[in-house]
């Protein structure tokens, strides 16, 4: 019975993956975009997840990571002149560095501690952005270029909608291989109990540390591409509510379970855009329900059976 | 200016913000102190009290005036409000989340501050409103420093109202209440203190707080925004911190430190006024790395 729905449920998976590599023959651009967007924020809620969702620690500062990895980019394309595809590696060290800078001195304070030290980190990188020159201060980086691909310049919704579509699959499929690691079952066991975790010769300071490097990178490498896609970034796209936003992604579908996490990710980008038509209050009723699920389904829509 | 005229004038400056941020830590404090509950959208009671506080204001200057028996008779008004909202609030969301996982609370709080902000920012328009006051700009003069009647004012009212609430925690029953559920609220439940109507109280206390703070906040800069409860919500937190969350004096005095350090921080000279609050989440870091119990707090015995 088991084995005969997880065979059902590989099959409706398999389907859903037809449908979306297919989806570009029937959709337009408008469809092709908001699609690019679910897929990135499929990518960052993911690396989040590993944050929040596996090691348990609540990080309201996750654009920061985001941020950094967009300014490399921008940076190395703009000022230096460097190929799009040469700066994903500085975009992920220094995502990387960033993490353990983030992450280093703060682990061993408690959950809320966190939150609001993560917090406190994110709003200095945004008004780092600002005030310093290398960064455009205020206006941002312009003028980003388009990367090249194989010779074919990225410069339709297609190519960006299959470039987030494969890193969203990559994102899958990393944070799948993780989960049932040795390091993604010391996660799991940290976040339900970091005292017995430690005693059963597990290195919490480690351990914790590799979550924020991890998801830091998963962060920097769709920052990234962020900036290329936009081809303009600018500090307030990194400002808190976007740290909210990818967090809420992650609490409403369901923390530390990759279908939930990506169920959250579609619901945080086409339920405005479904909402569309009830106008300015569409940031509210996204709040209120958000509001509701918390009440409801505090474990969110589609829970991690551990949790 | 000399120096010693800028010192004194930085020295105004910073009194009269860090007596905002105390008030709204206040509320932090408070919350914290009695369900441990980290209220992320305490920063947005500040900002809808601020706006309450318009509304009242502009139905009531036609026939108080714009002076200050109008502002005193609204900011009373929207206190009542506003502490309302606080416990409503509780009621919906909180209570039900007491028994849940440390992180879904947060969320919640989180979904909270979501909802109180983009309703204001609906209504609004995402504008800025200004507010309906006049209050000139007469004031005193020592030498070169300036310090107006308004700011007086401000700094002095702030001080009342911290007084009447350190009177309500430390001489009154309700207080007394209050007190001891922060340190065990089931054996309050076995002594016959209705734990769930303090907590309430709690809430009622701290938004009206915040909203005076907002209020006056709107009375002196003019004009009040939807977005600028994130800010201060964020700093006032700081200022709890550095005091020790949990501690109501320390509340006070960590707004006045944060207030006096930006007001200063602002003079040095590698530090311009673009880098201030860089500075102040600078310092709430530091400060929870090294003394994360702040400078009043009680340290916290972990037991297993």
């Amino acid at each position: 019975m088991l084995e005969k729905n997880k065979i059902k449920l590989n099959n409706i998976y398999a389907l859903l993956v037809v449908v979306v590599l297919a989806m570009p023959l029937v959709a337009n651009n408008y469809v092709l975009n908001t699609f690019s967007d679910v897929w990135f924020y499929v990518i960052v809620c993911l690396g989040l997840n590993i944050v929040v969702g596996y090691a348990g620690l609540l990080d309201l500062g996750y654009a920061a990571f985001f941020a950094v990895g967009a300014y490399t980019t921008a940076i190395l394309t703009t000022t230096f002149g460097m190929n799009f595809w040469m700066t994903i590696p500085f975009a992920m060290l220094f995502a990387a560095i960033s993490g353990v800078i983030i992450g280093g001195p703060t682990l061993r304070l408690r959950s809320d501690y966190l939150a609001i030290v993560t917090l406190g980190f994110g709003e200095i990188v945004r008004l780092t952005a600002r005030n310093l020159e290398i960064t455009g201060g205020a206006s941002g980086i312009y003028g980003i270029e388009r990367p090249f691909f194989f010779g074919i310049e990225m410069n339709g919704s297609i190519h960006f909608y299959y470039a987030f579509l494969m890193l969203a699959f990559l994102a899958i499929f990393v944070s799948f291989r993780l989960q049932y690691s040795r390091l993604g079952r010391a996660w799991q066991y940290v976040r339900e109990d970091e005292d017995a975790a430690e005693a059963m010769g597990i290195n919490r300071v480690r351990v914790k540390l590799s979550a924020y490097v991890i998801g830091a990178v998963l962060g920097g490498v769709a920052g990234s591409f962020f900036a290329v896609k936009m081809t303009a970034i600018s500090p307030e796209t990194f400002m808190f509510t976007q740290s909210i936003l990818i967090l809420l992604g992650v609490v409403i579908g369901g923390m530390g379970k990759i279908p939930g996490v990506v169920c959250g990710a579609f619901i945080l980008v086409l339920f405005p855009e479904i909402f569309r038509f009830v106008g300015d209050m569409r940031l509210l009723a996204f709040a209120v329900i958000m509001l509701i699920i918390m009440l409801k389904r505090p474990q969110g829509l589609w829970p991690s059976r551990l949790g | 200016m000399s120096t010693l005229d800028i010192f004194w004038q930085q020295l105004a400056n910073g009194l009269i913000l860090g007596s905002f941020y105390s008030m709204v830590a206040l509320g932090y404090t408070m919350v914290y102190g009695i369900i441990k509950l980290l209220n992320f959208a305490h920063g947005d009671i500040y900002m809808v009290g601020g706006f309450v506080g318009l509304i009242v204001l502009s139905l009531l200057s036609p026939f108080l005036g714009a002076g200050w028996a109008g502002i005193l008779v609204a900011m009373i008004i929207s206190m009542i409000l506003v502490g309302l909202l606080g416990v409503l609030i509780q009621r919906i969301a909180y209570v039900p989340m007491l028994s849940a996982p440390r992180l879904s609370i947060l969320i919640t709080a989180l979904a909270v501050s979501m909802v109180l902000y983009n309703f204001v920012m609906s209504m609004t328009s995402g504008e800025y409103k200004a507010f309906p006051v006049d209050l000139g700009y007469e004031g005193l003069e020592f030498g070169n420093v300036f310090i107006t009647y308004t700011q007086i004012i401000l700094v002095s009212s702030t001080a009342t109202l911290m007084l009447v609430l350190h009177l309500f925690i430390s001489k009154t029953m309700y207080g007394k209440a209050m007190r001891a559920i922060a340190i065990d609220q089931d054996a309050c439940r076995l002594m016959g203190i209705n734990v769930k109507t303090i907590i309430a109280m709690t809430f009622f206390v701290g938004s009206a707080l915040a909203c005076a703070a907002g209020v006056m906040a709107g009375v002196y800069y003019g004009s009040i925004h939807f977005f600028m409860g994130f800010l201060i919500g964020l700093k006032a937190f700081t200022a709890a911190v550095i005091g020790g969350i949990g501690s109501i004096p320390g509340a006070v005095l960590g707004g006045l430190i944060l207030g006096l350090l930006e007001a200063f921080g602002t003079q040095l000279p590698f530090i311009g006024s673009e880098w201030k609050d860089v500075f102040a989440f600078g310092i709430l870091i530091l400060l929870l790395l090294f003394k994360p119990t702040g400078l009043l707090g009680k340290t916290e015995i972990e037991r297993m």
